[in-house]
This record gives C-alpha cells, structure tokens and sequence, in this order.
C-alpha cells in the first residue's frame, strides 16, 4: 500500500488554483435542492443515530426502491385498465357483455372467446417485463455497504437496510448506497474524486473536498481514492437520482398513431352501415313482418317486434354494431404485438450487433417503435462515449517548424483509399499513379468497391506497420524522434523543451505498475493522458508527484544515462474552458524558472513575444493540416522567468488567491493573465479523439440513406468541432456559421439587446444561404448553450429552426441536458418528421426520452441512458445496421401487415352486411359461429404474422449497398393514405366478388347432379371457403420472400381450414349442427363449389395482380429494380455496374466521409494539375 | 416504464459483466434471418405467362359448365295468381284460409325439350325469408333427433308448448320453421298417365340418418292454435319425413327452391303435362309466389349459365391483360434489373 501512502501525503486540494475553489452548486446549472439555506427547506439528521428517525415524526423512506409498474394485487386491475383505454378492446368489451343476451347475433363464447385470448396475451407480455424490473431491484436493494456499528466497527448491511443517520465507509470503485455528506476521505484534506458518469455521463472526475454543501450523490462512484466516510441523509426515493428520474413517456410509432385513425374510420362505416341496416330492418318490420305469418308476428320477441318499432330498431342496432364487428380487426393490435416481439427478438438476436469487446448484444427495450425505425428524419447525438470513445490518441506533433508522425489519421486512410479506386474506376492514365499517396498506402488489389470505405481493410492491408497501437493512447509513428534518434536532431534543444512541457505541464498522478514499472496515469482528462503516455515513450517517463515536486525520468540524456530530474512546482494555472489553457511554474534542478503553458492555438498565438514566434507560420500550416485531418491539436510554448520578475508577480499572486470576496477569481485570472505573456512558441500537439469503432463509415451511410445528424454535447466549442471534422460532420471548404455571444455582452446589455444580436445572426445567415449559387456548398451550423438559450425560445425557436434545418450540419455545443432535451423537441415538433436520440450518459436521459426513438449506447458502466432508451446498442456503429437494416424491413413489413389486415376484414366484414339485405336485416349470419372465431384467430392469423416477421424486400446486405431504399420509410411510401385506401378499396371489391358470385352461383337452381339445391350451410360454407382461399393468395402475392416458414403459413392456412371443416363435420350433429358432413356429403362432390371456388379466388387477386405486375414492369420502385439485378445475377455478371450504381445510390450528401474524401480529393486533383503544369515530381512534404 | 436509477443500472452492468459469455447470440440461418428463400419476381414473362394460363385455363372451363347449363332442361310455371279462382282473385288470403274451399287447381303445359330422368321437381317460394333470424333459430336439434329430448324446446317460442287438458305438452318438432312447413302437393300427369313422384331419398342422407331420430314421432303438431303449414303422420317417425327434413334445411336467400320429388321416366317433346295441384300454402299473405319447377341436371347442378359466363369472362379478361402487357412490352420495353430507372437515376438530384 506504498501507493496510497504517498498519495495521501499530498495535500492535493493545493494543486488546484481554480478547480477547487468553484462552488459546485453553478455546475449544477440551478439551485440546489439540498442547500440548507434554500428557502423553506430544511432536513434534520441525527447523525450516527438512525433509529431516532424512524421514532420521530421524521418518516424518512427506506433506502429500498422499487420501479416496477404493477405489485402482485394491483397486477389485475391495472393491467386490464391498461388494455382497455383502447378503443377497440372496449368496443369488443361492450360487445362480448351483451353476447349473453339475445340481442346479440353471435353466441356468448365466439364473442368472448377471441377477446380473452387477446387481452391475455397482452397482459402476459407486461407480466414478463414488469417482472424483469422486479428482479433488478432486488439486486440493487441487495448491494452490500459498509456500515457503522459502533465504536468504530463497520459491518456490511445491504442497501435497502441504509437508514438516514447512518455513517457508511464507502470504498475506492463503489457507487454511492445513498446521498451522503461526506465525513472524511483517505486523503488528509478530505478530498475525494467522484465520477458521475451516471449522473451526468461527463467522465472527468469530480473533486469533491469536506465542505457541508457538498453532497455525495446516489449512484455515483468513488475514484482514484481509497475510501470515504459519509453520513446518509437522503434515501431511497428520496434520493436526488430518484426524485430526478422522471416516468418516461409511453411512445407510439406514426405508423401506429395513424393506424389508429384507419380504426376510426372503420368505426364510422361500422356505424354507417349498422344504421343503414337498422333503417332497412326498421322498414322491413314495420311494412312487411306483420304479414310474414310464418314468423307468428303475434307472439314475437320485443327485439322483432313490429308493434314496439322504435325498441326494436334500437335493439336492432345494437346487433348490427355487434354483427359488423368484423370489419374491427380484434387480433390486429395482438398480431402487431407478436409481430413487433419476433422483430425485437431478431434486433436482440443480431449477431453483427453484437460487440464482442463488452459483451453486449443489441437490445430492443420496448418493441413499440420497431418500425418507426425505418422512417426516421433526424438523428440527434451525443458526443462523448457515443461517437468518440473519450479515448485520446497522440498521432502527431509539430516541433520547431516540422512536422513528426508518419501514422495518417482515419480520415487520410479513407481519402488515400478513394482515391485510389477513384482512379482506377475513371483509368485516369499511368502518370496519376506516381500520385504519393496511392503508391504508399493502398495495394490496388485492396480495392474493389471504390464507394465503400472500410478502413479495417486498408489497415490490415498494410500489414503489420500499420496496426492500431499497442500502446493505450500512443499512436505516434516518427524514426526521426524515436528511440532517442531525436538527439541528432538540429533542432535538438527544442525538442527536448517540448519533451518537458509534456512531461511536466499537467495535473496527472502516476500509478507505477509494481510489476513492470511502468507508469500508467490518472489523468483529469484523456488528451492529458495521452500526453504523458507520449512524454514517456519518447523517454521522458513522469514517475513521481510529491506536494511540490515533479519528478521525470529522462532516457536519453546528454550523457547517454537514465536520469531523473526533479521538477519544483512553483505555482499551477489549472485548465478551465474559460481561460483555454493551463500553465506550471517550475524551478529546475538548475535553479531555472521556467514557466511551461499548452493551450488553444488561437490562446498561445496571441500571447506570444516578438521572438517566439519563429516556427508560427509553419506551425499554422501544421495546424490547419492536423485539424483538417480530424484530430485535436493544442499548442506548446514556454517561457523563462528570472527570480525578480517571478516573485514580483507571485505576490500579487499569492495575494489574489488569499483575498476574500467576490471578485477573487476574476483578480486570480487577471494575475494568471499577466503571467502567461510574452511566450515562446515550441509546437503543437495532434491527438486523435478516437472515435468508436466504425463511427465516420456508420455517420456516412447513415448521411448517404438520406438521414440528417446534428451533435448535442456538452464539451467545448473546440473540442466539439475537432470532433465534427474527425467524424466527417464537418470539413474544410464547408461554410461554418458559428452563432456564439460575446461573453461579457450577456452580464452587460439588456436581454432585448442580446436576444436581438442572436436573431441578427440567425437572419443573416439564413440570408447568405439563400444567397449561396453553388450548388455544392455546405453549411455547418455551430451553436453554444448560451445562444441556445435565446434561440429556443418561443419568439425565434422557429428562426432557429429554419436554419438549422438549411445546414447540412449542425452542432450544439455546451448544452445542458434539460436544452438537448430541449433542442429535440423542436426538431420534433418542428418539422414534424421522426427523430432519433441516441446517447450513452445520464445526462442524455432528457433527450432519450423526448425523441421519437431513443437509443442508449449499453455496454458502458453507466446505464441510465440505456434504462430510458427504446434500443440500447453497444455501439454508434450498429446504429446502421439498427436503421437501414432493421428499420427499413420493421417498417415495411409493419405497413404492410395493417394494410393487409384491413383488407382482409374489410373483405370479410362487408359480405356479413351484404347478406343482412337478403335476410330482412335481422341479424342473422350466413356463417357458422365457429368459422368466425376462427377467421381471426386461426384461419387468417399466421400468414400475416409470418409476413410481419418475416417479409424481406431485398436482402439485408443489399440494404446495405443501398443506403438510399432507407428513403423509402422517411417518405412513407408504403403507409400513405394512397395506399391505405388503396387496400381498402381492394378489399372492398373482394368482398363484392365473393358475396355476388357465391349467391348467384348458388342461387336457386340444384347445384348437385342429386338434385340438390343449396341451403344456408352450404352457401355459407362455400362462402367462406371463397374468403380463405382469397385472402390467403392475396397474401402470398403481396410476399415477396418465401422462406418454408412463409409456404408452410400460407397454404397450411388454407389446408387447416379444409381440415376444420373436415373434423367439424365429423363430430356428432350435437356440436356441429348445420356444419354436421357439410364437407364430405354436401359440398366436397359438387364440382361447382370447387369451380366456384377457383373462379372467385381467381377474379378476387386479378386486379391486384394486374396492379402490381403492371406497377412493375412500367413503374417500377426502386426495391423492384435491384431484386431484378440480384436475381438475374447481375451484380456478378457485370460489377462494374453494380458498384457504380451502389455508389449513386447514395443521397447526394453534403457531410460525412465520402463527401469529405470527394472536397478532399478534388483538392489533391487540383494540386495535381498543377504540378503537372509546372513538370515537377516532388512530391508534397506534407502527404508522405 | 420508468428510468430506473443508474443504481438498478449499476446492477444490470455487473450482471453483464458476469455473463458476458453467454450473451453472445447464437448463429442459426433462423436467427440472422437468412433462411432460404423463394423470391419470385414478376417479370413480364411471368406475367403474360400467368394470365395466359389463367385464360386457358378459364376459357374452356367456362365453355364445359356454359354448355353444361345449356344441356339443362327447365320448366318453370309459377301458379299463385292462376290458382286462385277468379270470384277470389281480389281476396286471395280469404281464399286460401278458408278451409271450406277447393283447393285443387289444374295446370297444363307441353314439354319443348326431351328431358331425360330423373327428372327433378321443386316448389319455388319467393318472398319468403327462411333467413331471418328469428325464423333459423326457431328449432330444437336436440329434440329432432332424440325422443328423450322432446321437452328441449326453449329456442322455439312460440311454437313450443301446447295446452292439452290444463297441461304444457310440448311440441314435436317445435319451432316456427316446422311448423310452417309447405304443404302444397303435385300430382303430375303426361298424356293422362300418372308419372309417378318419387320422394324418397330427396333428402340428405346425413340428415336422415342423424339429425332426425327413427324413433322420433311428431306429437302435438298443428293440433290447436294457429294452424301454420302441413300436418304430419304422426305414425311416421321423422326420419321418414323427408318433406320435412327438406323445408328444414333453411335456405340462404328469399327465394329458393326445394326438392319436392323425382320423376323416373323420360319426358319427351310434346308432351303434355298435367299438374294437380293442391294449393294449401299461403303465400298470398305476404306477397310470395309459388312455382312448381321441373329440371335435369349435369355435373354443375341445374341450369346455371352464370358460371359459365363468368370463367369465360375472367379467363377473356386475363386473355386481354396478357395481350394488353405483351403489347406494352413490346412497345416499351425495359430491360430487367435496368439501372437507369432507379429513382436517383431518374430525377438526378437524390430523391429529396
């Protein structure tokens, strides 16, 4: 434990000038609910004495918490509620009530039989998931932390025994039992570090030193800090976490919300055509029932009665509500839940979603929005953690005017590689070939698809140089300063400056691997990390921090020994975002002063001397080039101090930082200020924020499938656009619109002043857009937290709006989680079009659950985005597969599975109506009770569920190629009201054909060589045989995908009815009753119910047929013509064809990868012309 | 559903840590959603070859059942109006209430086409709604096909019970739908010769034997109150009664035919035919006719032209839609899997 020794010396809250000083409460964005002197709150705990709360009239809650939905006695009554706020589940309700008397046209049990059945199934799936909820919550109430006895002795009791009062000891890398104020930690000044990864998703860790306002919160972990003791005084549902986690909103797809609307309107024919058939029964019985004697109109039920007209047409009308019921599809909504569960399980059960580094297989939380998937506009994201891996990368530097690091970015691989098949596509002749970057870096065997751009294959085919590093966050590739070769260098002095910075600029602790020893870091952020991993592979290994000292083991010295050099600490202007730059004062071994600074370059540049700035124009070119490439660069400067100059300067030092008052941070950055002047340029650092894996292709195709990406973060305004060019969001020759307010504008002027520079902004850049003639120009919108603040409200959100919807990009940078939220919901509502969240921390909560579909990034420690999301992936690169695979499919098949269901009981509903006008409108069914339960629950069921699961149009690699067929969902073409009236009309003209040709076929005449002439039973029979068969070969025609599953639902539907009415028959006349033989004796030998059974399936699909053959062959969609070039094999006969036009398949894009590699290209290819012009075959420093 | 704090979450993270093994999907063809597949795509081929087989197939069938139906010889002689005297004509229901009055009623006609037994003979009511619902659910199966059943007559007020001397005997067979049964009779005559009517076996065999007892006698049937159709043999167990096994299949429409009986022997052409016909069946009441009705039949039944009609018409439909798209093809052709019509190929500019 030498470790902790060492570190629990240092007093470490001296380190921090600023860091410490901030009051947590304004990172917290509003008043803190727990500060004791808020108004009219207060909570008394008796510390070390928790029983005394459960005695007093405190009532503070146990420490248990629970989210589920239902308990085993509200289960019930709950969940039928739940399933009975829909509309049609209370109409069924109603109507299975009134199946018991003898108003109703169907027996009690055909009413109430497929009733149950549905609801229970609905009500078993929430069953399943609340008990899901159940189970994790009693593993975390379980969770053991160390509690205070007595006398010192801590035991372990589990969370949901934690009472208010108690004192905890909580060790390094656990979570929080309880909000707690925290008593002591392992360090003497009580300081510990706290990641609130869960809280907030920001992954810098927090400082946290003894102070009363400073509350431990719930759910947040103890870092780099061996324990801490705490007192609980907020517990379980009280807790901040808990009182912050809001219900998140039940979500429904467009595609179900407008499902319901196709509902209402079969309800308003459903009352159409009861009233119409009540007004024909009415006048039926009133003029012609008193004189039909065999129905003894003397002696007749109320509901027929002639005399009691008004009763029996209100009676009658209930009936007819009831009777025509089956144009309400009762298992529609239950299909649609097996069908969505089957396609959630298939997302779940995506192997290539699955990401083998954490374990993590796709998860579809909720199936509700399985379709909405395919038809989404815009997606939102997150940054940290989501696209980027919040891991630093050192790729590069520049020192003293040149450029090191031969290791190309992700985003040079990917323009070499176009490039190259660019070329070898357009055969642009043998002098392009000595190009430099294609000879270098791409085997032309490597490239076969020239549109698609995989960066794992180009790495790979640049054998083993080129694999990622080995080294965590060290990427550099450089002979020149490697291994000590830097001390031939000329420029060898700076160097080594620069070395130093690295090693000695910073707020990092080293943690020596007592094993190998070799230091690894805990650094506050991941680019300091990054740097001290560089400063130690080039030899200068920071190996020890004491309170005042640094202290660097140097490799490569002058006198060719391993040297340590100790570093005094003289005073350290910590980094914040305000000031962009952090500084140490250090005395060297020599008793130099030297202050070290690194920085914005935009900082550093300004503050450098007349003479320090002797590699600027170089270093500019390097920068520009580094950030053109997507990484993040900062510059390195220094500067010497004699003994006077410093200790003039660090008394007004020392006497800001002891002042008192308000104004003392301002005095502290007013002297640091002064301080970090006159400096001397060395360098600039380039480090690659590494993306996730596979981030800059997924934005790509995600752009080229038509999609639009705005990127909500809470990082910097400089951080976020190096991100924006890493990913492809942005890039050089992009037109940037940054929407900022001067700071000090905000304290100074009026809020109408403000508000009106903000809207001046958004009205002249909206006006230079439509000014813009170049039909290639892109716009980045770039906008902080600040801005955003005016700019969403009411008053110019519409502005805003307007835009950002004009950019090509847009990115938010600084915004709180309540704005992402915020900024979400005026894109949604907004434009009226499908958004996507995605996200991975907590405190994208917000904007996960206001988005039509929220996805968290699972796999990583915090789950709470993933708790409120509706897909949870592993990583922003299965986000791809997730839309244009199983989107594009969820989608189709969803829309065609309600249209089709529509038609079916449309077809089915209407010939019931039909028939009443034969019957006098009585009410009476020409089908056999059975044959009606079954037509939804058996007979009709499986073939649209095996469509709704497994219906592909082309295959999901060709998904793939064809980004662009995504559009098809966005512009709904499968679910527009077109297309819905469309079926519905078919379905209408079934049900004609059906009923007209079986009544008059079986009309009156014999239909038997016997002699026989057609009873209710048989033309009933034949009837529904005609439905089955036409309703099923309907199905198989809008199929396009048979796999046996689709064969065996389809035509074993019809082949179970044939069956039903076989068994039916056979069974005793107790049970069959009319039905009794009807299929051996009375229907199976007559040739006419075959002939006519052939004759009205055919004459049903033939229009239909005619539809969509004709739909093909003259006007065909886009999904027709490549399942056409797949199945004559096209694509293999001739690829050229097949890659171009994958290529062109893709959205005209103005951001992501290949747009970025075209302007790049473009601008090798002017280059190159004009080398060519001038005869010259050197090739360019900066691409070798 | 709710957001769980991150402390559940925080659970769900060890979980997956400790299983991180088993999480890993497995790979089958069903799971990944790449089982084999038939993907059938209509090319033009298809489809003219699909219509063309739809016609020839249609053609010719409609052609078979239309010339089926033509074989079919028909008479057809409706005897409401002519049946009743003419001191009746405006009174037709006093008529046919009035017990005391003859209701025997001639009707001569000459055969035009050689008919070739059997020669079925059917009554033909129209306006009569053996459909409605109060009508169909009026009977008792239970009690038609077993004795010990006969009190199971609650579907068939008001014809269930009769009062015999202060007590409720019920009726068999109850229920609105015997109890009107048809009751008009033919005695049918060719060149004065009695043709003989055949009435057995005009029913269903299952019913016969199955739904309606041999042990079951009618019982209290049409022996007081409204006297609606015929009486019944009380001697004759129902199973026998194949008149009234007939009327009790319900017919689907208002106007329907039912077996009355066959006639074994050939009629040829200028025949002349001589029914006798008691009128006993009121349909005058209600605005019904009565027809008696003579036919052969084929293998699609009785004459029946619709059929045919309608194949010859879908198969000629699909003959035309064949023509009209192997005319379209051939005067627009697009070559199949043609990239040129995909949509970013014809309005260049994306799709937006």
């Amino acid at each position: 434990m030498t470790k902790g020794r060492i570190r629990a010396r240092i007093r470490r809250s001296h380190l921090y000038t600023f860091g410490c000083i901030r009051p947590s409460t304004t990172e917290e964005g509003g008043p803190n609910p727990l500060q004791l002197h808020g108004p009219g709150y207060s909570r008394t705990v008796y510390c070390n004495q928790p029983l005394i709360h459960e005695k007093k009239s405190l009532f503070y809650c146990k420490n248990n918490i629970s989210t589920t939905k239902y308990n085993v006695l509200t289960f019930l009554p709950k969940a039928l509620f739940e399933q009975f706020r829909r509309v049609a589940n209370i109409y069924f309700l109603l109507a299975a009530c009134l199946s018991a008397s003898p108003i109703s046209p169907f027996s009690p049990l055909s009413m109430i039989a497929p009733l149950a059945f549905v609801v229970g199934l609905s009500m078993a799936k929430e069953a399943l998931e609340d008990s899901r909820r159940f189970l994790q919550d009693v593993k975390v109430n379980n969770r053991k932390v160390s509690v205070h006895k007595s006398n010192g002795e801590f035991v372990p009791k589990s969370w949901q025994r934690v009472m208010v009062g108690d004192v905890v000891r909580v060790e390094k890398d656990q979570f929080f039992p309880a909000d707690l104020l925290l008593l002591s930690s392992s360090y003497e000044d009580g300081i510990c570090y706290v990641e609130t990864m869960n809280l907030d998703g920001e992954t810098n860790l927090k400082v946290y030193p003894l102070d009363p306002s400073q509350i431990l919160l719930r759910d947040s972990k103890l870092r780099n800090t061996d324990y801490v003791y705490g007192v609980v005084i907020f517990t379980g549902h009280d807790s901040k976490v808990m009182q912050n986690s809001t219900k998140s909103p039940s979500k429904r797809s467009t595609i179900e919300k407008k499902m319901d609307h196709i509902i209402y309107t079969l309800f308003t024919v459903l009352i159409l055509i009861s009233f119409i058939s009540s007004i024909g029964f009415v006048v039926k019985t009133r003029f012609q029932v008193p004189k039909w004697w065999y129905l003894r109109p003397d002696n007749i039920e109320y509901q027929y009665d002639p005399k009691k007209i008004m009763l029996a047409g209100m009676s009658h009308l209930i009936t007819a509500l009831i009777l025509y019921g089956y144009l309400i599809p009762i298992s529609l909504y239950v299909s649609i839940e097996i069908v969505k569960v089957l396609q959630a399980s298939f997302i779940n059960q995506d192997i290539q979603m699955y990401d083998e580094e954490t374990g993590t297989p796709a998860d579809a939380r909720t199936s509700n929005l399985n379709e909405e998937l395919g038809q989404v506009d815009t997606i939102l994201s997150d940054k940290t953690g989501t696209l980027t891996c919040n891991q630093m990368d050192f790729l590069k530097c520049s020192i003293a005017g040149t450029s090191y690091g031969v290791r190309s970015s992700e985003v040079e691989l990917a323009a070499a590689k176009q490039m190259a098949s660019d070329m070898e596509e357009q055969d642009m002749g043998s002098d392009l070939s000595n190009f430099p970057l294609i000879k270098g870096s791409v085997p032309q065997e490597n490239v076969r698809r020239a549109g698609e751009i995989e960066l794992e294959t180009v790495i790979t085919s640049k054998g083993d140089a080129d694999k990622r590093p080995a080294i965590k966050g060290f990427g550099f590739e450089d002979s020149r300063l490697m291994n000590g070769n830097w001390l031939k260098d000329r420029n060898v002095d700076v160097i080594l400056l620069f070395f130093r910075i690295l090693s000695v600029c910073h707020t990092a602790i080293p943690e020596v691997n007592e094993e190998t020893g070799v230091c690894t870091y805990e650094a506050e952020s991941p680019d300091e990390g990054a740097f001290l991993v560089a400063a130690r592979e080039f030899g200068f290994e920071f190996c020890r921090r004491t309170q005042s000292t640094v202290v660097v083991r140097e490799k490569f010295s002058a006198s060719g020994e391993v040297v340590e050099r100790e570093y005094r600490i003289l005073n350290l202007l910590d980094f914040t975002s305000k000031r962009k730059r952090m500084s140490v004062i250090v005395r060297d071994e020599e008793g130099n002063i030297i202050l070290f600074c690194k920085g914005a370059d935009s900082i550093i540049f300004d503050r450098l001397s007349e003479n320090g700035k002797m590699y600027l124009e170089a270093t500019t070119r390097h920068l520009n080039e580094y950030g053109e490439n997507g990484l993040r660069t900062l510059a390195l400067a220094y500067k010497r101090l004699n003994e006077q100059e410093y200790t003039e300067w660090n008394n007004e030092f020392q006497k800001a930082r002891t002042s008192v008052g308000t104004d003392r941070e301002a005095m502290l950055e007013e002297v640091s200020d002064l301080m970090e002047r006159e400096l001397i340029l060395v360098g600039a650092t380039a480090v690659e924020d590494k993306l996730q894996k596979g981030v800059p292709q997924c934005i790509d195709k995600l752009a080229q499938a038509g999609l639009k990406i705005w990127v909500l973060t809470g990082d910097k305004m400089e951080t976020a656009i190096n991100i924006g060019f890493a990913c492809s969001l942005l890039r050089q020759g992009m037109k940037q619109i940054c929407i900022t307010l001067d700071s000090n504008a905000v304290t100074n002027d009026r809020l109408e002043v403000v508000k009106g520079n903000i809207l001046n902004q958004i009205t002249n850049a909206s006006q230079m857009i439509k000014m813009e003639k170049d039909p290639h120009a892109a716009f980045a919108l770039i906008i902080d937290g600040k801005t955003l603040t005016y700019a969403l409200e009411d008053d110019m959100k519409h502005q805003f709006l307007g835009l950002a919807v004009d950019c090509a990009s847009v990115i938010c940078c600084r915004v709180s989680p309540k704005q992402k939220a915020l900024v979400t919901r005026l894109v949604k509502e907004g434009t009226g079009k499908t958004t996507l969240a995605i996200g991975d921390g907590a405190n994208d909560v917000g904007m996960i659950q206001e988005a039509d579909i929220g996805v968290g990034i699972s796999g990583v420690e915090g789950m709470q985005a993933v708790m409120a999301s509706d897909f949870a992936i592993a990583q922003f690169r299965f986000l791809e597969r997730l839309l244009v695979i199983h989107g594009h499919w969820c989608y189709k098949r969803i829309a065609q599975m309600i249209c089709y269901f529509f038609y079916k009981n449309i077809a089915f509903g209407l010939t019931i109506f039909y028939f009443e006008a034969f019957a006098g409108f009585s009410g009476q069914s020409v089908y056999d009770d059975w044959y009606m339960i079954l037509f939804n629950v058996v007979l009709t069921s499986l073939p649209v569920i095996s469509l709704g699961v497994f219906e592909q149009d082309v295959p999901s690699e060709v998904c793939l190629q064809f980004p662009a067929l995504y559009q098809q969902g966005p512009r709904n073409l499968f679910f527009d009201w077109y297309r819905i009236l469309g079926w519905m009309g078919n379905g209408l003209y079934s049900s004609l054909i059906i009923f007209f040709l079986v009544i008059i076929i079986f009309y009156d005449q014999a239909f038997r060589i016997n002699g026989q002439t057609a009873d209710m039973a048989a033309v009933g029979t034949t009837m529904f045989t005609c439905i089955i068969c036409a309703v099923n070969c309907q199905i198989a025609l809008t199929m396009s995908h048979f796999t046996w599953i689709q064969h065996l639902f389809v035509w074993g539907s019809i082949g179970t009815w044939y069956l039903f009415l076989l068994i039916y028959g056979v069974l005793p006349p107790k049970y069959s009753k009319t039905a009794y033989q009807i299929l051996i004796e009375v229907l199976a030998p007559a040739p006419i119910y075959w002939t006519a059974t052939v004759l009205v399936t055919i004459a049903c699909v033939l229009p239909y047929l005619a539809h969509i053959s004709f739909q093909r062959c003259f006007n065909p969609m886009d999904h027709h013509i490549i399942q056409e070039i797949k199945y004559y094999k096209k694509d293999i006969e001739d690829q050229h064809m097949w890659t171009r036009e994958s290529s062109k398949a893709r959205q005209e894009t103005k951001i992501g990868f290949t747009a970025r590699v075209e302007a790049k290209i473009r601008h090798l290819k002017g280059r190159l012309q004009k080398k060519q012009s001038a005869l010259v075959g050197v090739s360019s420093p900066t691409y070798t | 559903m709710s957001t769980d704090p991150s402390s559940s979450s925080a659970a769900a993270a060890e979980e997956i840590s400790n299983k991180r093994k088993s999480k890993k999907p497995k790979y089958s063809r069903f799971t990944q959603q790449e089982l084999p597949a038939w993907q059938p795509i209509l090319t033009p081929r298809w489809v003219i070859a699909i219509f063309t087989l739809i016609a020839l197939i249609f053609i010719p069938v409609g052609l078979a059942a239309f010339s089926a139906s033509q074989r079919v010889v028909e008479v057809e002689f409706e005897y409401d109006s002519t049946c009743i005297p003419d001191s009746y004509k405006d009174n037709a229901t006093a008529y046919i209430k009035d017990d005391t009055t003859n209701k025997t009623c001639t009707q001569k006609f000459i055969i035009n086409s050689r008919m070739q037994a059997p020669i079925f003979v059917y009554y033909q009511l129209d306006n009569f709604y053996q459909n409605h619902r109060r009508y169909v659910k009026s009977r008792s199966d239970e009690q038609l096909r077993t004795p010990d059943k006969e009190n199971d007559v609650s579907s068939c007020s008001p014809e269930d019970y009769v009062i015999i001397n202060n007590k409720s005997e019920p009726i068999v067979p109850c229920g609105l739908i015997a109890w009107s049964l048809f009751n008009d009779t033919y005695k049918i005559q060719n060149n004065d010769k009695d043709l003989a009517i055949n009435k057995t076996n005009i029913a269903w065999a299952s019913d016969r034997n199955t739904k309606f007892g041999a042990d079951v006698y009618p019982k209290n049937f049409q022996i007081s109150g409204l006297i609606g159709g015929a009486k019944l043999d009380p001697n004759l167990p129902l199973s026998e009664q194949e008149d009234l096994i007939v009327w009790m299949r319900t017919a689907a429409l208002p106007k329907f035919r039912k077996l009355y009986g066959r006639i074994e022997t050939d009629l040829e052409v200028e025949d002349e035919i001589v029914v006798l016909i008691e009128n006993n069946y009121n349909t005058y009441e209600f605005g019904g006719k009565k027809s008696l009705v003579l036919s052969t039949t084929t293998w699609i039944g009785g004459r029946n032209n619709f059929l045919g009609i309608a194949y010859v018409v879908i198969g000629s439909i699909s003959l035309l839609l064949a023509l009209g798209f192997l005319l379209l093809y051939i005067l627009k052709p697009r070559p199949l899997g043609d990239p040129s019509y995909l949509s970013w190929n014809k309005n260049p500019g994306g799709l937006r």
